[in-house]
């Protein structure tokens, strides 16, 4: 039951063939024998699950099922869950029980959807490992003495480990696209303004998206017909028509033009992947895309716009954590300026000091303008990029990621060199495209992914691009377990 | 541009973050690291470029200023450190 994708789960629910409460069991018990080894959950919330497993089973019943009812899926620990520990994997909120619910978490809920648990990620989302997480480390299912990527590495690491068949994740420079690739699964970071951000706990408001991390495209498009869609509580979603992703799944690619950065394929690209990302652009190819070469002359550019943006939308978003409503307060503060500052001292974790540090020396009087608006002056240069390509070509395609998962360690030292990584992700955020990431190759012995960069809210045209790859290769296939 | 000690600390006290003065080192250390990385931003000539805050060039959305949340003190005060009377309680501000 366990390997199955989400379709076909739906499918098993539908024809009867086993019940949510059997299959949220086998979940959880496969969690309860598994998950040490991985460590992709915070937060197992099994008797939720059968409560919500029962409720499915018995709407089922009544005739009244959607797709995705009686399915058991995992949270990343950044969405809002009322009556349970939304940690976001800080100290800071180790002791927060959400008061209320996400409006993602909410449509799940909605759908009939079964909640597995919370899943493990970088504190506050700031992170490429999944190492700064106040709980400790996820392991790569693939190499367990390897990083599952981050920020959503709980979530990667569960899906490839069977640990549930589908994920929710967040995106604010690669979180959803990187750990996928490092994990040999499926991951869409939709167009900014798709998903509700209400609920989701803030890092970079300007760049935040969430979405899905499946074993499929096809299972990417299911999630995604549940989570997307017109909010009034988030000032920035946006209000438009959302299509039913899986209608144009089986669409033929005959036609379809991709544009091949050439700044995606220079120094620093592990050769094996430049290798196994122009392989799955040949099988395009021979499905009857045709191929240009274009340029993204500022993706280098897109580090220290994106290494300014989100510090300083974090340094202000996270001003909110002070001790006096919710979360971490120190002990014994002798007036309100030493528990502000032992509060956050003690709250939170070095990476996040560090990018609170950066964020607020960059939006401080006399450097603004050097640094933010600077940053922010770019940031339409690289959008301007993007929308020139996408003028003469549908999508652009290039490896997700520059390497494989690194060992777990490895980049503890040195922050910078972890930026680094973000090369190719990092852009599509501070544009506001949709990014996709699947399956495409080898690289010693780890999955790497082939980043599809689509024009806005052309989510559709990414997942029936990943479901015709997917029927024609078997990379998403492969198993770390 | 590279940060002395006293413009980490002054930093440090703008963000509410207390650093013990073993640690100041080490901090100027990383925040120069990642500022050397951010500066390449400066050779590029962006005179006259419009300033992106939101990708997809959206403004403030706004409501109608209607009441449309019931009241739920008690409920968001369960997970507050420390309240009494329906007041959120901190040091002494004022003597």
């Amino acid at each position: 039951m366990i390997n199955k994708t989400l379709a076909e789960l739906s499918s098993g629910l539908e024809s009867g063939e086993f019940s949510s409460v059997e299959l949220t069991k086998a979940y959880l018990d496969h969690i309860a024998t598994e998950d040490k080894k991985y460590h992709s959950y915070i937060t197992v919330t099994g008797d939720l699950a059968l409560k919500q497993a029962k409720a499915a089973d018995k709407r089922r019943s009544e005739g009244n099922a959607d797709k995705l009812t009686g399915v058991p899926i995992a949270h990343k620990d950044i969405f809002c869950t009322q009556g349970i520990r939304t940690s976001c994997g800080s100290k800071m909120l180790d002791n927060f029980i959400a008061p209320y619910e996400s409006t993602v978490t909410t449509k799940f809920n909605e759908a009939g959807a079964v909640t597995l648990g919370k899943t493990n990620l970088d504190e506050f989302a700031m992170g490429s490992s999944t190492e700064s997480s106040f709980y400790g480390p996820t392991k790569n299912p693939w190499d367990l003495d390897r990083v599952p990527g981050g920020s959503s590495g709980g979530s990667a690491a569960a899906v490839a480990a069977n640990l549930a068949p589908a994920a929710t994740g967040t995106d604010t420079g690669g979180s959803i696209r990187q750990p996928a690739a490092f994990c040999g699964i499926t991951g869409i970071k939709p167009t900014y303004g798709r998903v509700s951000r209400w609920g989701m706990i803030a890092y970079g408001s300007s760049l935040d998206q969430g979405g899905p991390m499946t074993r499929t495209a096809e299972d990417a498009a299911l999630m995604l017909n549940v989570m997307a869609g017109f909010d009034p509580k988030d000032s920035t979603s946006v209000d438009r028509e959302v299509p039913d992703f899986t209608a144009k799944l089986n669409e033929p690619l005959k036609g379809l033009r991709i544009g091949l950065p050439k700044e995606f394929f220079g120094a620093g690209l592990n050769p094996a992947i430049a290798e196994a990302t122009l392989a799955a652009v040949k099988q395009f190819e021979a499905m009857g895309a045709v191929v240009k070469d274009i340029s993204l002359p500022r993706t280098e550019l897109s580090i220290p716009a994106y290494y300014i943006i989100a510090p300083a939308e974090a340094s202000t978003n996270l001003s909110r954590y002070d001790g006096v409503k919710y979360g971490h307060r120190c002990t014994d503060p002798v007036d309100l300026f030493d528990m502000y500052t032992r509060t956050r001292a003690e709250g939170f974790g070095e990476e996040v000091k560090r990018r609170i540090m950066i964020g607020t020396y960059a939006l401080s009087a006399g450097y603004y303008d050097a640094y933010y608006k600077k940053a922010q002056q770019l940031r339409r240069l690289i959008k301007d990029d993007f929308t020139k390509a996408l003028s003469e070509v549908d999508v652009i395609m290039g490896p997700t990621t520059p390497s494989p998962a690194w060992k777990i360690g490895a980049m503890k030292n040195d922050p910078v060199a972890m930026y680094l990584e973000d090369i190719y992700t990092l852009s599509v955020n501070l544009a506001g495209l949709p990014g996709m990431s699947i399956p495409c190759g080898n690289v010693e012995g780890m999955p790497v992914g082939l980043q599809v960069i689509g024009n806005y809210f052309d989510e559709s045209l990414l997942l029936n691009i990943g479901h015709q790859f997917q029927k024609e290769t078997d990379w998403h296939a492969k198993k770390a377990v | 541009m590279s940060l002395e000690r006293s413009e980490v600390e002054s930093i440090a006290q703008l963000a509410r973050l207390k650093i013990e003065s073993a640690d100041v080192e080490s901090y100027a250390k990383s925040l120069n690291n990642i500022l050397e990385l951010v500066d390449q931003m400066q050779a590029v000539d962006t005179e006259g470029v419009e300033p992106l805050a939101n990708p997809l060039d959206a403004t403030q959305r706004l409501r109608a200023d209607k009441v449309t949340e019931d009241n739920q003190r008690e409920h968001f005060q369960k997970t507050a450190p420390l309240v009494e009377a329906g007041l959120y309680l901190v040091p002494k501000v004022i003597e």
